[in-house]
């Protein structure tokens, strides 16, 4: 089970939290203006690293706010969490 | 019911060959959708110059992992049509492998614990009837006349409402069918070559020409991916991007039990699916963790919910020991269909997205994916699942349709 810290309430167990996916993935600025080819790209491809991911983690039973996790896909390792408003931890890869 | 003897082991199943430098077509992954590509390139496309190569051992992936369930009540036609061209082949395999790996159709309960389940079911079971896939749907005293230790009382927290069956679906002994198609297809002249691992691509301009490996560069006409969980970090290095994501999935056996499970059981609401092996041992499924991971072991809560999920259906269980838990890795795509196809580099095939339930698949994966190779054109049977859906929107959504993961 990881152990992963809420910015807010601190560690706390896998199980409260709802898992969200890749972070930092933009909404486009002009939807209107993307082909077919990016929009699918935005609506279904993400990345699937080996090592090192930055992941949006909500704590569901907790205060119930959305945050980032920077964890190691091959480890298990939970390197940081940081809240949404603050870049990746030690730059983008 | 007695328990059914294994097959026994043929001493010699093939040879171990060094790789050459150069083949017509060079296959990533050991595993049973590898395996059956081999075969069916070298049995149906005379294509025999071909070599499968593993970074570990022969199956020793998602092939050695899986719970083995086989069934194709697929809800949307591309997946029944797919799916059951799997299982009539799964239906005549030991005999044309000359290989009895236990193929055991004793047919696949998915129950149905909400009125949303009921209804779901019933249209899947209308479904798979106009798709020429047998299946039935059952009340709960029915229910329980197919598998009499379940516990369809009303008074549980989610009591059994009912369930299709299909009677055809059943599993097989997965590590003899990997054995079965490696035998078949080194005696073809397919070169099977362990403990090599591909680490990049070697490409003229736009198009793939071979692969570099821990045991050196290997040339190859074609190039086809089946390398299951990490078939993204895979395609990466040759530049394809992938749309899927690797989770853990799980399963777990008991010690061995008199046989006293006589089908395959499965929930999605409560998730937890069940069978019995042939030797006696309760083998136990439940979902994948719901965050990315190569670590091959999941999360601990997924066993308690899934242990808890097994005790309220099948009460005789609540003594039964866990002897073993392992973890695989799984990709999964958006629409949860599989991808099977060219990609954008030419002469470079991927194989991949099987997700939860690609075991069941491996025949007509294999036989698919060896057409879609030798000729450069997809099968009519795999041309839905190519990867340009998620731009067409031509998705093939199975998430939930078709019944629980598996
Ligand atoms: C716990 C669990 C339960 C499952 N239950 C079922 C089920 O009941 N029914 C069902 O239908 N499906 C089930 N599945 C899914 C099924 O196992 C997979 O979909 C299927 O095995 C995938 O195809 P494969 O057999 O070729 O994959 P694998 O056997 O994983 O083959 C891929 C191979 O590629 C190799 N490889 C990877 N990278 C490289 C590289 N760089 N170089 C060389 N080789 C490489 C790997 O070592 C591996 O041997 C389950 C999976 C798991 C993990
Ligand atoms: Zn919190």
């Amino acid at each position: 089970m990881l152990l992963i810290t809420c910015p807010w309430c601190g560690p706390r167990n896998e199980t409260e939290y709802h898992y969200g996916g890749q972070a930092h993935v933009p909404h486009p600025e002009s939807p209107a203006d993307l082909t077919d080819e990016q929009w699918a790209e935005y609506v279904f491809y993400r990345d699937n690293p080996k090592g090192p991911f930055a992941e949006r983690w909500m704590h569901s039973v907790g205060c119930r706010r959305w945050f980032n996790v920077l964890r190691d896909t091959a480890t298990h390792e939970v390197l940081t969490s940081y809240r949404l408003d603050e870049p990746r931890p030690g730059g983008n890869r | 019911m007695t328990a059914e003897p294994l097959p026994e082991h043929p001493d010699f199943l093939w040879r171990n060959p060094d790789p050459e430098r150069s083949y017509d077509v060079v296959i990533v992954g050991a595993g049973g959708h590898g395996l059956a590509t081999a075969y069916y390139l070298a049995k149906n496309h005379g294509i025999t110059n071909v070599a499968v190569l593993e970074k570990g051992w022969l199956a020793g992936g998602n092939m050695a992992r899986n719970t083995t369930i086989i069934r194709s009540n697929y809800l949307w036609d591309e997946s029944a049509a797919i799916y059951e061209h799997a299982l009539k082949l799964w239906e005549r395999l030991p005999e044309e492998l000359e290989y009895d790996f236990l193929f055991s159709q004793r047919g696949v309960l998915n129950l149905a614990h909400t009125l949303q389940d009921v209804r779901e079911g019933v249209r899947r079971v209308n479904a798979n009837r106009l798709n020429g896939v047998d299946a039935e749907w059952l009340e709960p005293d029915e229910v329980a006349k197919v598998c009499p230790i379940l516990n369809v009382s009303s008074r549980t927290r989610y009591p059994v409402l009912g369930g299709t069956f299909q009677p055809r679906a059943g599993i097989a002994k997965h590590d003899h069918v990997a054995w079965a198609l490696a035998r078949r297809a080194d005696e073809l002249g397919v070169d099977l070559i362990q403990g090599c691992e591909v680490t990049g691509f070697l490409k003229d301009g736009d198009r793939v020409v071979g692969v570099d490996t821990n045991r050196g560069r290997i040339h190859a006409g074609r190039v086809g991916l089946a390398a299951a969980g990490h078939s993204s970090v895979l395609a990466e290095r040759a530049g394809v991007r992938l749309p899927v994501q690797s989770h853990p999935l799980q399963a777990l056996v008991s010690e061995l039990h008199e046989p006293v499970h006589p089908t395959v059981v499965m929930s999605n609401h409560v998730h937890v699916y069940v069978s019995q092996a042939h030797k006696g041992e309760l083998v136990m499924g439940a979902g994948v963790d719901s965050y990315n991971g190569y670590g091959q072991r999941g999360s601990f809560h997924v066993i308690e919910q899934q242990m808890a999920a097994a005790v309220e259906l099948f009460p005789i269980f609540a003594r039964a020991h866990v002897l073993r838990t392992w973890g695989g890795i799984v990709d999964v795509t958006p629409d949860a269909s599989p991808i099977i196809g060219s990609t954008p580099v030419e002469n470079l095939y991927v194989n991949c997205g099987w997700g939860t339930g690609g075991f069941k698949a491996t025949p007509a994966a294999g036989w698919t994916f060896a057409h879609t190779i030798a000729t450069g054109e997809p099968h009519p049977l795999n041309a839905p699942f190519a990867l340009d859906r998620f731009t067409t929107g031509a998705l093939i959504d199975e998430h939930g349709a078709a019944a629980v993961a598996h």
